[in-house]
């Protein structure tokens, strides 16, 4: 029941006049019907990407980590850089499902299913650095605590990178269960209109028997809001523990401890702007546009605005810090090597991009606007490749010792791994938007009646009354609980 | 797991359903489910139900993550194999937090939906009967259970007078089997049951 009163004055969050019925039909019709051509070419192009990304990590395994340009003095280059892009863009997802259902943001029903799925596809994306970066990648089991005929040699519990393990592990299979729990009532219901066989068997099976039941849905709502409980400290955990592998080293430009929170801010920041590049096209070429609406992009440019100045405050207090903390290495990282030296042009890339450029969002104007939107999420997400990168390789490159200073580019098997990344989340996502509901309708028709555009409008009478007027036309009806509903239901009519 | 004989009655608004609800039950005929294509907020209590216990069951696995993470490191790092790393004590908790709380989020966040399964009959093929096709896009599907002493004639068209559409009378089987849904339901009970009356 919709007791809950929502103002007239909040922006519509579904446009159009929709029932029940238009709100299935427009978003399980695309499911139905033959994907267009562009579909055929994107997925084509993912494919091709995901197969050079193949070819360039057979390669790696096959001649070793040393055909990538790491080097002595740089262990770190592309390989961990791209796991920290990557996670931190598996962030949005969660953050939109979880902390925006803690808050009752009721916006987050339009993307929420999307974001999940690019936050799945992301976290698998971002496992593969580490773990090819293993080398010997047939023994990356080795990183898993089990009862083994070496000892038992154990893992080491106390180092950062074990969290990792854990974390980023846990995140990957609590973010499939959120996910997936929210898939099961929209399978059925594509089960239910499907016409033809196979399509019923599959969806039968994905949907896992739902019927609908209505204690299978009040255990549902417990479900989704513990996990949503669970995955909002886990969301912030995740990145803080990823943090960790740099701040809890002894490295000038990596022991900070302003680290965690300021990673954080940097993965709902890139997150949210690769939620962005892909939901206008997706809003797009499926027709959503009354589903994901601007009011929609603007909320999200808003967190953009907020994360990216988190995100220059953070850089601006690193260097207030190496400056007064009078460590002249500390000095030397920041000022001699990162804003300036060798490296420097990543420094300023890193700069324009997160925090200059951004600073745009600051106009409404801005934030509704559809092409500046797309340009800006991935002028961002170029930033934050960069931001990683800065703190990875501008702080290596610039040894203890000048004679293992060294500089470093990629090789092309990183960056064909890289690209065969890309290859995998976009092959993901493109199956995803073509035989997924890629809107949670279930929870978009819970919220219809209260922030449906055409049911706002039924409201703008009972607006205008007073108290007094409004509760007095209240007795006529026979159900005093469902007075509200009652009314919109009126109205509508 | 049973074959029963049900009363369906549709409503396309949770205006109409929830004084239904009231009225079939005050009327004291016995309401199987009502089927609803999104989560309706209330209707858990207008049928009757209790409170889910599913917290409870996520808050017990939750703590069974937390002390499986504490116990196994502390047992490896002190009794098992004591190592001494940079001359760090053997017991250091602060590091062990991560992953005790990573633990404990996954076993809760695993447990609650095995658990979530487990009550609501939830798995890869398994097949429940769905009264109408509709009840998982915008229908509200009440389903009535006919008993000895129910008058179906009477029930119709008291559901009718409440605002029920498409009343129809249907045989099902209702719990759960293995089954695919682009095949007809193989209602092998029925055709014992109905084998035992002849």
């Amino acid at each position: 029941m919709h007791l809950k009163y929502e103002s007239t004055l909040r922006e519509p969050l579904v446009d159009g006049v929709k029932d029940y019925h238009q709100v299935t039909e427009d978003i399980i019709s695309p499911i139905e019907a033959k994907p267009g051509k562009l579909w055929y070419v994107g997925f084509f192009i993912s494919l091709l990407l995901l197969g050079f990304g193949i070819f360039s990590v057979t390669w790696e395994v096959y001649y070793g980590t040393g055909v990538w340009n790491l080097n002595k003095t740089i262990g770190w280059g592309w390989d961990i850089t791209n796991f920290v892009w990557w996670v931190g863009i598996g962030h949005a997802g969660t953050l939109i499902s979880a902390i925006l259902l803690l808050f009752r943001q009721g916006w987050r029903t339009g993307v929420n299913r999307a974001a999940e799925a690019m936050t799945i596809f992301a976290v698998m994306c971002a496992g593969q650095f580490p773990i090819f970066h293993m080398g010997r990648v047939w023994m990356a089991f080795f990183v898993l605590p089990y009862p083994n005929t070496r000892g038992p040699l154990w893992v080491n519990f106390n180092s950062p990178l074990l969290w990792d393990v854990f974390a980023i592990s846990t995140y990957f299979t609590v973010s499939l269960l959120f996910w997936y729990s929210g898939l099961i009532p929209d399978f059925a219901t594509v089960r239910d209109r499907a016409k033809t066989k196979l399509r019923k068997l599959l969806y039968g099976i994905a949907s896992f028997g739902w019927t609908g039941s209505t204690k299978h849905w009040q255990r549902h709502e417990a479900l989704s809001l513990v996990l949503a409980g669970l995955s909002t400290p886990l969301v912030l955990s995740v990145h803080t523990i990823v943090s960790f592998d740099f701040a809890t080293s002894v490295i000038p430009g990596w022991h900070t401890t302003i680290f965690p929170p300021y990673f954080v801010a940097g993965a709902i920041f890139s997150g949210f702007a690769m939620v962005q590049t892909l939901l206008i096209i997706v809003r797009k070429v499926l027709k959503l546009e009354e589903y994901i609406t601007l009011g929609h992009m603007e909320a999200m440019n808003k967190v953009i605005v907020l994360t990216g100045s988190v995100v220059g405050c953070a850089y601006l207090t690193e260097l207030f810090m190496a400056w007064y903390a009078g460590v002249p290495y500390e000095f030397a990282t920041f000022y001699k090597y990162r804003a300036a030296g060798p490296l420097g042009w990543s420094y300023w890339i890193m700069m324009t991009c997160n925090v200059i450029t951004p600073q745009v969002f600051w106009f409404s104007k801005m934030r509704r606007n559809v092409a500046v939107t797309f340009v800006m999420s991935i002028i961002v997400n170029i930033g934050m490749w960069f931001e990683r990168f800065v703190i990875i390789c501008t702080s290596l490159y610039r040894d203890y010792l000048p004679s293992s200073w060294a500089y470093y580019r990629p090789s092309w098997p990183e960056v064909g791994f890289y690209m065969g990344t890309f290859g995998l989340f976009f092959t993901c996502f493109f199956l995803f938007a073509k035989y997924f509901p890629v809107i949670a309708v279930a929870e978009i028709k819970s919220i219809l009646k209260t922030s449906g555009e055409s049911y706002k409008k039924g409201m703008e009478q009972y607006e205008e009354q007073s108290a007094e007027v409004f509760e007095a036309g209240l007795h006529h009806h026979d159900d005093h609980h469902h007075d509200t509903h009652g009314a919109v239901a009126h109205a509508h009519n | 797991m049973a074959v029963k004989n049900f009363v369906v009655a549709s409503f396309s608004d949770e205006a109409v359903l929830f004084p239904a609800v009231k009225k079939v039950r005050t009327a004291g005929y016995k309401i199987h489910d009502v089927y609803t294509p999104f989560p309706i907020h209330g209707l858990d209590h207008a049928l009757g139900l209790r409170e889910t216990s599913l917290h409870t069951a996520g808050f017990i696995y939750g703590i069974t993550g937390t002390t499986t993470a504490l116990s196994c490191m502390s047992w490896v790092f002190n009794s098992d194999w004591p190592m001494n790393i940079g001359g760090k004590p053997h017991f250091p908790l602060p590091a062990f937090i991560p992953i005790t709380f990573e633990l404990t989020v996954l076993f809760s966040a695993v447990g609650m939906v095995l658990t979530f399964c487990y009550l609501c009959q939830l798995a890869p093929f398994v097949k429940k009967h769905i009264f109408h096709p509709r009840q998982t896009d915008d229908l509200f599907v009440m389903a009535i259970e006919v008993t000895a002493k129910t008058n179906t004639e009477e029930l119709k068209s008291f559901l009718a007078s409440i605002g029920g559409q498409q009343i129809n009378e249907q045989r099902a089987e209702a719990g759960w089997w293995y089954g695919r849904f682009d095949q007809d339901d193989r209602l092998f009970e029925a055709k014992r049951v109905e084998a035992v009356n002849a």
